[in-house]
């Protein structure tokens, strides 16, 4: 009988296996309640984190799919105008702030900031892992220069957003002005609000050390968040581009 | 005496929390989490229930004057039956069979400890209990609730000024339901990563039992689904109150103009439908994997047709995103696109008609022990079959043309969710009561349940097929006023009464729920004598689910009558028996 | 119980069976030209789909009756399936239902596909909470402009749904709360909405079309009776939705010319 591959497409990190290469079966007392005896082995626990964020990224990709079928209809559609009794079109296409473009630079640089802080944390919790076993005490302090870049360059990025809708206010397009403006606030707010929760997630990721979080679990906090961010990245360019050429 | 093997750890007991508010309120244990769900399922059922009462009472006796609610008007009418439809839709069917019980037996059938994320698990909770509330609050507050509708169509619910209650009252329904497509995400998350990463040693895919099966897929259409639903809440709330034209066009209401401009209502259905259509098979999946399995259990013998069972879900998965025009034949879309989504939604027929096929062949050379929880399976298959068979008449959009809107459709979806889907609901109750609270519940009282039920059902949404026949329209809080319609009253007549029994009948079910919790016979840890791994377990099952040790699965779900085996059942874990299905 | 089970689905089948085949609450009398062929695609589906409702039920009401515990029946069949039997029963089952859908498609092309006949008589039909309005182009033959910013539904059938007297197109504009058309003729219906989505639905011609805010939905059928017809709404637009009622008036061309000509003088 066929067995379901179930980490297939998800990259395992190079933690020592099991003699025939097969990660051991799940220890019980799983989840992530707490540290002690009977947890899941590192290895186990980064894989199923990385696959509950794809699984995560699934609906957040639909809400974006949705609205970029609701643009495009929108775009095309003809109403009918009662004053003449034929069917046109309103689009009017908008003009972006040239500030959007500074921002998309700033977020792709916080996506570099932001994989290597992931590598960083990876190593180390790989050191402290094959060391002395799951549960070991935080050994560190990490030093967290690129954690911290990430975190700056996110907020950077966030204020930029608020900077070019004031922009788009200034020059009298507001959320209702029409329909082409109502989907540039639309599409840049709802991926800000995205954002927000990845800047969240770093921000408990960096002070974890003060609440002792163990080194093993602030480092699949890390990566989960760091391929969420990657994500909401390739998104921004993605809103974009659609917005910039899709007029 | 059963031998079934476990993997030889020493045992680490997962440490069971402390405190009430640990242990109850906040609980991180998916069983607490799952019978939290199927009580706030059963709260919902019984106010969705006493709307229809008045819905029904209201049908019939349109002046009557009602204790404490006085006269019901036609607004009111509407706004009963639109927080009936979302309170059942939503906080009954999406939440007892897959937040309730898959919640609790998902995790033993696959021999996990727990999901994947409890702390997320009991989030999604809390956030369903949330949307929930934030729903009630429309009744409330000035305005009163939302009158547009469970599918809430665009202007109707886009204008603040189109009819009572499409004020705030329908501000809050927008908010409520997108508060609950956030909490079904998290629950489908856990639960499809629980499915992949966690099955024990010898849990493969294909020897999963069905419910799992069912449970899984589901969850992947909610994955798929709820976000689209999400941003149609969005874009209306948007239209409501940012002055936004998603949806609005050109319109007046009361002479006035109302601001907006160049928007499309079709949009608003589209993106509606693409996630209702999976919807309404997220609320029928579970109870089809259910159904396979009870027919299995209580026919002493394998399903008929295991991988059929699988494919056919995963057909009505993928499919199920494929048709969703069909609510949409009259709507104003092009009858070329018409065309292309009924030949889909007949296709979607095919696989539901070979699960028909294959539980008949499941019980067909069985041995057949009349228990309720098998009773409420074979009442599944009856009221599905009836539900099933009138939705070829409305996939065709020429027979369309006259049934759409009237109550032919309200029979078709009434049968398959509010009966078939709910049928599965007091199968699982019956069958896994034993496990989840250590006691039997009492049969007599069970098989009564059953019977007024099952024809109760029946009596109430045969005739409405007639009275759709007779192109009765839904959606009207009364008859008076088309002569036609007014003609067919003695049917609404009929269904009103048997109404009244049927829904008393279920006082009969909450009686002995919650007598048999506190009184009912104790329960031995296997007594169905059924192979799935929960009933391996203490019952209750304990914290982490297995005492301490892992289970290692060697036999496939539906072992039932092995040949040259000593008894006729065997359990998942039990020493392989078979070498292939 | 098994016995008991298989009387009871049994009884339920054929009774609610009964009143299919007696079709005591039925369609109403044909008076469109579409409707025979769309009758008999519904008297097609009811056959196919009432012997599979009727086999089915009766099967397992057989089924839950001859294999109950303690009954004649012999040992379980240990069985997993059969492949071949899952192969043979989905394709007949996706030959009937496709099958049944195509034959439809005919009829739908036929009525959907198309454009109006060049002799159709034009109809505005306009919904509005909570009534239906009815517009007839007169001797020019074309619509005139409506204004939203002009309507007043307490005015009259005109202003109500703002006709700008201002355009020469609209003065010769007729607007009735009947609509009146000819017997044998094919009627062109232009769908349109002022506030929400309504649907026009007249039973007796077969004839529906949701009536949508932001379109004009162009449809048409050809009515073969005469006399009164009743139209009600078929979309949720509100409170009103339940009276929101009309009557399609079905007369021979001599009387529709006469009514449309004596209309049309009042606008002079």
């Amino acid at each position: 009988m066929a067995s379901f591959s179930t980490t297939a497409t998800i990259e395992d990190p190079r933690i020592s296996l099991g003699d025939d290469g097969i990660l051991p079966p799940v220890l019980i007392g799983g989840g992530d309640s707490g540290s002690g005896p009977g947890k899941p082995d590192y290895a186990t626990r980064l894989r199923r984190a990385r696959l509950g964020l794809l699984v995560a990224l699934t609906p957040i990709l639909m809400l974006f799919v949705s609205f970029t079928s609701a643009y495009v209809v929108r775009q095309g559609l003809p109403t009918l105008d009662p004053n003449t009794n034929l069917l046109v079109r309103d689009w009017i296409p908008i003009k972006l702030p040239t500030l959007l473009m500074v921002n998309t630079f700033v977020l792709l640089l916080s996506s570099a900031g932001m994989e290597l802080a992931r590598r960083q944390f990876l190593h180390e919790a790989t050191l402290v892992s094959s060391r002395s076993g799951p549960g070991a005490a935080s050994v560190d302090p990490v030093k967290m220069p690129w954690l911290a870049m990430t975190l700056v360059l996110g907020l950077l990025f966030l204020f930029g957003q608020w900077s070019a809708w004031r922009q788009l206010a200034a020059h009298g397009f507001y959320v209702s002005t029409s329909p082409s403006s109502s989907f540039v606030y639309l599409l840049t707010g709802t991926h800000a609000v995205h954002l927000m929760g990845g800047i969240l997630a770093l921000f408990v990721a960096g002070i974890a050390s003060l609440f002792r979080m163990a080194v093993v679990r602030r480092s699949i906090v890390v990566d989960v968040t760091a391929w969420y961010w990657h994500f909401m990245a390739l998104l921004w360019v993605y809103i974009f581009c659609l917005l910039e050429f899709a007029r | 005496m059963a031998t079934h093997e476990f993997a030889a750890h020493a045992s680490h007991a997962h440490e069971a929390p402390q405190g009430f508010i640990r242990k109850y309120i906040f609980s991180l244990d998916h069983k607490i989490i799952g019978l939290q769900y199927y009580f706030l399922a059963l709260t919902a059922v019984f106010v969705g229930m006493f709307l229809s009462l008045l819905m029904r009472i209201h049908l019939i006796w349109p002046t009557a004057a009602l204790p404490f609610l006085g006269e019901i008007k036609p607004e009111t009418y509407l706004s009963l039956l639109t927080m009936h439809g979302t309170i059942m839709v939503f906080f009954v069917l999406t939440t007892a069979p897959q937040g309730g019980f898959g919640n609790y037996f998902l995790p033993i059938q696959i021999g996990a400890p727990d999901m994947a994320f409890p702390v997320l698990n009991m989030l999604s909770f809390w956030t369903t209990f949330l949307g929930f509330i934030v729903l009630l609050a429309a009744f409330f507050v000035t305005g009163g609730a939302p009158l547009h509708g469970w599918t809430g169509y665009a202007p109707l619910s886009a204008l603040q000024s189109a009819g009572p209650g499409e004020g705030l009252g329908a501000d809050l329904w927008i908010t409520s339901i997108a508060i609950f497509c956030i909490g079904a995400l998290m629950g489908a998350l856990n639960f499809i990563t629980t499915t992949l990463d966690m099955r024990a040693k010898g849990m493969t895919m294909m020897r999963m039992p069905l419910t799992v099966w069912a449970w899984f897929i589901t969850a992947i259409l909610g994955l798929l689904a709820f976000g689209v639903l999400l941003s149609a809440g969005i874009l209306l709330l948007m239209d409501r109150n940012l002055g936004t034209s998603f949806f609005v066009p050109l319109v007046t209401v009361n002479g006035q103009l109302t601001g907006h401009k160049g928007g499309s209502p079709l949009l608003w259905q589209h993106l509606f439908w693409f996630f209702g259509h999976p919807e309404v098979y997220i609320a029928i999946l579970p109870a089809m994997g259910l159904c396979s399995q009870l027919l299995s259990v209580f026919s002493r013998k394998p399903i008929f047709g295991y991988k059929a069972m699988v494919y056919a879900m995963l057909a009505i998965g993928f499919l199920g995103f494929m048709v969703w025009g069909h609510h949409m034949f009259m709507s104003g879309m092009s009858p070329y696109t018409a065309f292309a989504f009924s030949i889909m939604t007949m296709g979607i027929g095919v696989p539901s008609a070979i699960k028909t096929f294959n539980w008949l062949g499941t019980i067909w050379r069985g041995r057949i022990r009349f228990t309720s929880p098998m009773l409420f399976a074979i009442g599944f298959v009856s009221l599905f079959v009836t539900g099933g068979i009138s939705g070829p008449f409305l996939a065709q959009p020429v027979l369309d043309i006259y049934l759409h809107e009237t109550y032919f459709v309200i029979a078709h979806f009434h049968l398959i969710m509010g009966v078939a889907s709910i049928f599965g609901i007091f199968a699982a109750t019956y069958y896994w009561f034993p496990k989840m609270f250590g006691r039997m519940m009492n049969e007599p009282l069970a098989k009564l349940h059953f019977w007024i039920t099952f024809v109760g059902a029946y009596a109430i949404f045969m005739p409405m097929h007639y009275y759709g026949m007779g192109a009765g329209l839904r959606r009207y809080s009364q008859s008076t006023e088309v002569a036609y319609i007014h003609n067919l009253l003695p049917l609404q007549k009929f269904i009103t009464y048997a109404a009244f029994v049927t829904l008393a009948g279920q006082l009969i079910f909450l009686v002995n729920l919650f007598w048999s919790m506190a009184k009912g016979q104790k329960a031995v840890d296997n007594p169905w004598e059924a192979t799935t791994l929960e009933w391996t377990t203490a019952t209750p099952p304990p914290h982490d689910n297995f005492g301490g040790q892992t289970p290692v699965v060697h036999n496939g779900p539906y072992e039932y009558n092995v040949p040259g085996a000593p008894r006729d059942y065997v359990m998942q874990s039990d020493p392989a028996v078979t070498a292939a299905h | 119980m098994g016995l008991v089970l298989m009387i009871v689905i049994w009884l339920i089948t054929l009774v609610s069976t009964y009143f299919f085949l007696a079709k005591t609450w039925w369609l109403p009398v044909p008076a469109s030209a579409a409707a025979a062929g769309i009758d008999h695609h519904f008297a097609v589906s009811f056959v196919l789909m009432g012997t599979v409702f009727v086999a089915a039920q009766l099967a397992l009401g057989v089924l839950v009756w001859k294999y109950r515990e303690g009954g004649s029946a012999s040992k379980v069949a240990y069985s997993h399936g059969n492949a071949t039997l899952e192969v043979v029963w989905t394709v007949l089952t996706a030959v009937l239902f496709v099958g049944m859908n195509l034959m439809s498609s005919s009829i739908w092309a036929s009525e959907r596909f198309r454009a109006a006949e060049a002799n159709a008589v034009h109809v505005e039909v306009t919904g509005m909470q909570f009534a239906w309005y009815f517009r007839y182009p007169g001797p020019d033959g074309k619509f005139g402009v409506t204004k939203p910013e002009l309507e007043d539904a307490s005015a009259g059938g005109e202003a109500a749904l703002g006709l700008d007297p201002k355009d020469p197109a609209s003065k010769d504009d007729v607007v009735s709360g009947i609509m009146v058309v000819p017997v044998n003729r094919e009627v062109e219906v232009i769908l349109r909405s002022h506030d929400v989505i309504h649907s026009f639905f007249v039973p007796a011609m077969r004839f529906k079309q949701d009536a949508v805010p932001g379109l004009a939905i162009h449809m048409h059928f050809t009515p073969i009776e005469t006399g009164d017809f009743e139209i009600a709404c078929a979309e949720l637009c509100g409170l009103g939705h339940y009276k929101m009622h009309g009557i399609v008036r079905v007369v021979s061309q001599d009387e529709f010319d006469k009514w449309l000509a004596a209309r049309e003088a009042e606008k002079q």
